[in-house]
């Protein structure tokens, strides 16, 4: 069947309107053509014989009556072995690839295959004769560290399949035909190990939701006790600029106990992206023994890059998350920032004339966010394991302001909000996550009894510390003085910490409980101190022995030394009828 | 092929429109005697936005479409010369119409570029200690009007070690403009500067062009192996020409009367920044100037979200709070082992020493532990933040100490142990 063709008839930026003949689809690709090149686009609007296509790609030269080719299929990626480690743009073309095609610039018009061009071991697990649904896997090949289903594709119609043919355990081409399968009426189907879906449509092949229910620990203290996220929840971090939010991230991408971890770097600075290109392939996860590299998927549309690429770019993500979710995998998805998405959103309904909501976002904002982190999820698998898509993106609200659209919409949807404050980051008190106003509601490392008595004295600690800006430090009294020094040495020795440091930078969980338990306890004792002055002192040399102690590696000697300093200073001034 | 219309449909603002066939999406073209280029087709109906500005133009003008985008003319021939917006001399100098190139080019693919990992020395504390300048950095000065900040530009750029100055002057007063000229005349710069200057006078659409020309210029320089700074002020008056020709266009503004691609255009700017691997660089210090010192407004805003760090200039000094250089961690790590630990120190006592100033304002008693903050305070703005003071990054450290040690006991500080025992003066040198 011949596809559709139209012609270019108007052109306002990235947004190209085409006249059309017979039938095309919302959402449906297709390319203009100008000159020798074919630029790549989407439809999002129809009127009669108009469509309204959003260019990916760099519209200048585009001419009235140039004309366009439309594909027949929706915007989609490509599924298969060897997506890990690649580097993508947010349509899936690989940038090393495109690199070594066309130099230092990016060149539009260019699409490059891909799935990585190669041979795998497949190992059937099906025989002939057997019965299969989409989403069941047909054979299984090792990539990297993991076992990498071979499934029936998903877009197959949801019928049982008859395996007709399948290959002996051997070693094929990635694009090699390995299965015939037949539906109940007899019409067959050939499987390669790559199969496209599109991206706006969640996969679904599983059998029940879970409750997301188990802490993914993230070496961050303040988050894995404090405010933990969940495999198969979703977070945010909202924060002014340069506030920590991709510090952050990074951090999370480099530590987070996942299988997989997905970086969508949506509308941001290309240099962010190159430390984790240059450094990933380097860093041994402790884990597998492997480098970082082997359970990295970057999706790559910086700031500079097609607007509309990069609304595309964090669904492109999420496929390939759901994609090794079917696989019984936990797969993190870190994506920086949604906000640019959702201006890359706000700039084509500006093009469409639609009619604005807040801030000129468009009205259906809310419920577009909503759609995008109920891609999150710990499932069931069909076959009985149970595996999770993380979600946790960046906002970059204007003005630092909460109060604005995108950061509102996503706070109705997520289970745990990471705040940063610019007052926290000016004074170099990283993670600048707002201890306070931050909130999650997934369960920790640090039972909750334990948790919620910590921050009580943070609470009341900020309070007194707000009264002192009033009454000053001669209105207050020792004692609440001493609740303020309580809340400071658990603010800077226990929720700060360096990002930078070798040590300090990642904490294993037994560790943070361990730091916790003694931290507790200085933080509960009652202490004998007659004044300010002594009681600063005393509290300076607390959070000098807490700060020693998290820069150094648990199995040196200093580690219990400096433990045994911290209890030997708490002993000298506990009050003795309380103990 | 060049194809004459006669018949201007509309003219709106500096937006002209007329009806042609086979006109391609940001052509360029000639209005009467200005150049334009193609900003919208609809059907027949060609928008152009006039350069010159549309000022004076009448319906029957001659629109002549060149059949080529915008380009800008590339060869050492360019040094020391100055040109406007639309890249026409302003020096007196002979046109220059050799080796065109394009302009507002496709970004550099991330892949190819490489982790930046040179300092620039400016010999300015605030800077080189609290937040180092990176080759390949793009930076601007955030800054109130009526500071210095074109002098500050000046003289980073002068103290900087580069190949090549490429200026980049949006709604410049006519003063400054002759200011950068010559202090870069009288440094012996001029050589190897280029300047796209727009004065305050000068039309809309040639502001919105200077970033575009100024970085086509210097990519292209920085491929064949310099290293470049490129020099933008004031990108606010650059924003405001983009909210101007927006309005003029009827796009429906989202924050304060600012396009919603405002970000993306300005980021498309920014992002020209970059270290070319086995070639040159580019560096970009810009200036936003914040109407009413407002971090807040969409201009600097944006900009924040988009750079590399920011350098806050307020009361004639670089402000510590505020500012940030994202890429110092690339090169603090290798300067001196107590480089980062103090940085980070110092501003975190420097924070306190805020809050006791707050406290000594509204007249509350000063404990012995505000008053050594004060002193604090005061040598920190004395020796450092003033922007007087020019010495090397070792010495500010070396100074850094000092203070530190005339103020305060050691584990006040909050610093490691070990980096206290090795650095810590043994004396107490008064500092004064
Ligand atoms: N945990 C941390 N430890 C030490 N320094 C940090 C930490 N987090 C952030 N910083 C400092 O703050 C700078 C800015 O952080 P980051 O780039 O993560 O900000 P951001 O919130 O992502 O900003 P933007 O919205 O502009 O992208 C970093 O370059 C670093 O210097
Ligand atoms: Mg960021």
């Amino acid at each position: 069947m011949k596809n559709n063709e139209g012609h270019v008839v108007g052109v306002n930026g990235n947004m190209v309107t085409v006249e059309f003949q017979g039938s095309i689809a919302k959402n449906e690709v297709g390319y203009i053509v100008v000159g020798d090149t074919h630029l790549k686009g989407e439809v999002i609007k129809i009127r009669g014989n108009l469509a309204d296509m959003q260019v990916f790609e760099m519209t200048n030269g585009v001419a009235v009556g140039d004309r366009v080719e439309f594909a027949g299929e929706m915007l989609s990626v490509e599924l298969g072995p060897g997506l890990l480690t690649q580097i993508y743009d947010g349509l899936q073309n690989p940038l090393p690839d495109l690199a070594e095609k066309c130099g230092f610039f990016l060149q539009r018009g260019i699409y490059l295959d891909p799935i990585p061009n190669r041979d795998w071991e497949f190992t059937p697990v099906v025989a002939v004769g057997d019965k299969v649904r989409p989403g069941d896997t047909l054979g299984t090949v090792e990539e990297g560290v993991f076992t990498h289903r071979i499934m029936v594709p998903f877009g197959f119609d949801a019928v049982p399949w008859t395996v007709k043919k399948i290959v002996t355990k051997g070693v094929y081409n990635v694009r090699a035909e390995i299965a015939v399968l037949s539906d109940p009426k007899g019409r067959e189907e050939k499987c390669t190990m790559v199969f496209s879906w599109p991206v706006k449509k969640p996969i679904k092949l599983y059998k029940e939701r879970l409750r997301p229910d188990e802490t993914l620990i993230t070496k961050v203290r303040i988050i894995d006790t404090f405010l933990p996220i969940a495999k198969g929840g979703t977070y945010c971090i909202p924060g002014p600029f340069g506030a920590g939010k991709t510090v952050l991230q990074h951090m999370t991408s480099r530590n987070a106990d996942v299988d997989i971890v997905i970086i969508a770097a949506c509308g941001e600075r290309a240099g962010e992206v190159v430390e984790t290109l240059k450094e990933f392939p380097e860093l041994i996860d402790p884990k597998t023994g492997k480098t970082l590299m082997e359970r990295t998927i970057i999706i790559c549309n910086t700031s500079s890059m097609p607007v509309a690429a990069r609304e595309s770019s964090v669904y492109t993500a999420v496929t390939m998350g759901e994609y090794y979710r079917q696989m019984g995998l936990n797969v993190l998805l870190l994506a920086d920032s949604t906000s640019r998405w959702a201006q890359a959103m706000r700039e084509m309904s500006g093009r469409l004339e639609e009619i604005p909501g807040e801030e000129a976002f468009p009205a259906y904002l809310e419920s577009v966010i909503a759609a995008f982190y109920e891609r999150a999820g710990k499932v069931r698998l069909n076959d009985g394991s149970v595996a999770s898509v993380t979600i946790g993106g960046t906002v970059s609200p204007a003005g630092g302001n909460f109060e604005e659209p995108v950061t509102q919409a996503t706070l109705k949807v997520v289970g745990a909000f990471h705040g940063l404050s610019r007052e926290r980051s000016d004074a170099r008190k990283y993670p600048a996550i707002h201890p306070l106003d931050s909130w999650s509601k997934y369960p920790g490392i640090i039972d909750s009894e334990r948790v919620e008595k910590a921050r009580a004295i943070l609470f009341r600690g900020n309070e007194i510390n707000q009264m002192m800006k009033v009454v000053g430090e001669e209105g207050t009294s020792v004692d609440d003085y001493v609740i303020y020094q309580k809340s400071e040495l658990l603010d800077s020795a226990f929720l700060q910490q360096n990002s930078f440091d070798p040590v300090d930078s990642a904490v294993l969980p037994d560790r943070q409980r361990h730091v916790f338990d003694l931290m507790y306890k200085v933080l509960t004792s009652d202490f004998v101190l007659e004044d300010k002055k002594g009681a600063r002192k005393f509290f300076n040399e607390m959070r000098q022995k807490f700060l020693d102690w998290n820069g150094v590696v648990t199995d040196d000697p200093r580690f219990a030394e400096t433990e045994d300093a911290i209890e030997q200073l708490l002993v000298s001034k506990v009050r003795q009828e309380a103990r | 092929m060049q194809k004459v219309y006669t018949k201007i449909e509309s003219i709106i603002g500096d937006v002209i429109t007329v009806r042609a066939e086979g006109v391609r999406y940001q052509d360029l073209a000639m209005v009467g005697s200005s150049y334009a280029n193609v900003i919208k087709l609809d059907g027949n109906l060609v928008s152009l936005q006039v350069f010159a500005g549309a000022k004076g133009i009448s319906t029957t003008d001659q629109v002549r479409f060149l059949g080529v985008p915008m380009k800008v003319s590339y060869s050492e021939n360019l040094l020391g010369r100055v040109f406007t917006g639309s890249g026409r001399p302003m020096d007196g100098g002979p046109e220059l119409d050799e080796n065109m190139i394009e302009i507002g080019g496709p970004s550099v693919n991330p892949a190819k570029r490489i982790i930046p990992r040179n300092m620039i020395r400016t010999g300015i504390p605030m800077i080189d200690v609290f937040n180092t300048l990176v080759e390949s950095q793009k930076l601007p000065i955030f800054s109130v009007s009526g500071e210095p900040y074109n002098q500050l530009l000046a003289r980073i750029a002068m103290q900087a070690e580069v190949d090549l100055i490429v200026l980049g002057g949006m709604g410049l007063k006519y003063d400054d403009y002759l200011f950068f000229r010559d202090t870069l005349e009288n440094s012996g710069a001029m050589g190897r500067t280029i300047m796209f200057i727009h004065t305050a006078s000068d039309p809309t659409v040639e502001c919105t062009l200077v970033p575009d020309m100024a970085l086509a210029v210097a990519e292209r320089f920085a491929i064949d192996g310099k290293k470049v700074l490129v020099l933008l002020t004031d990108m606010t008056n650059f924003a405001d020409s983009m909210k101007e020709m927006a309005i003029t266009m009827d796009q429906v503004p989202s924050n304060r009367g600012y396009p919603g691609d405002l970000y993306s255009q300005l980021a498309s700017r920014y992002e020209k920044a970059v270290d070319f691997e086995g070639a040159g660089s580019l560096t970009i210090l810009g200036v936003t100037t914040m109407p009413g010192d407002d971090v807040t407004h969409p201009v600097p805003d944006n900009t924040g979200y988009i750079t590399e760090g920011q350098y806050y200039l307020k009361n004639g000094r670089i402000e510590p709070f505020g500012s940030l250089s994202r890429l110092k961690q690339n090169v603090n790590k290798d300067t001196r082992d107590d480089h980062r630990a103090l940085m980070d120190g110092m501003i975190k006592l420097y924070a306190a020493y805020k809050d006791s100033f707050e406290k000594k304002s509204m007249g509350f008693m000063m404990t012995e532990w505000d008053k050594k903050l004060l002193k604090y305070g005061r040598l920190f703005e004395e020796k450092l933040m003033a922007l007087t003071v020019n010495i090397s990054l070792e010495d500010a450290l070396d100074l850094g100490w000092k203070i530190l040690a005339d103020c305060f006991e050691p584990n006040e500080t909050g610093l490691k142990s070990s980096l206290i025992m090795e650095r810590w003066p043994n004396k107490k040198p008064e500092v004064r």
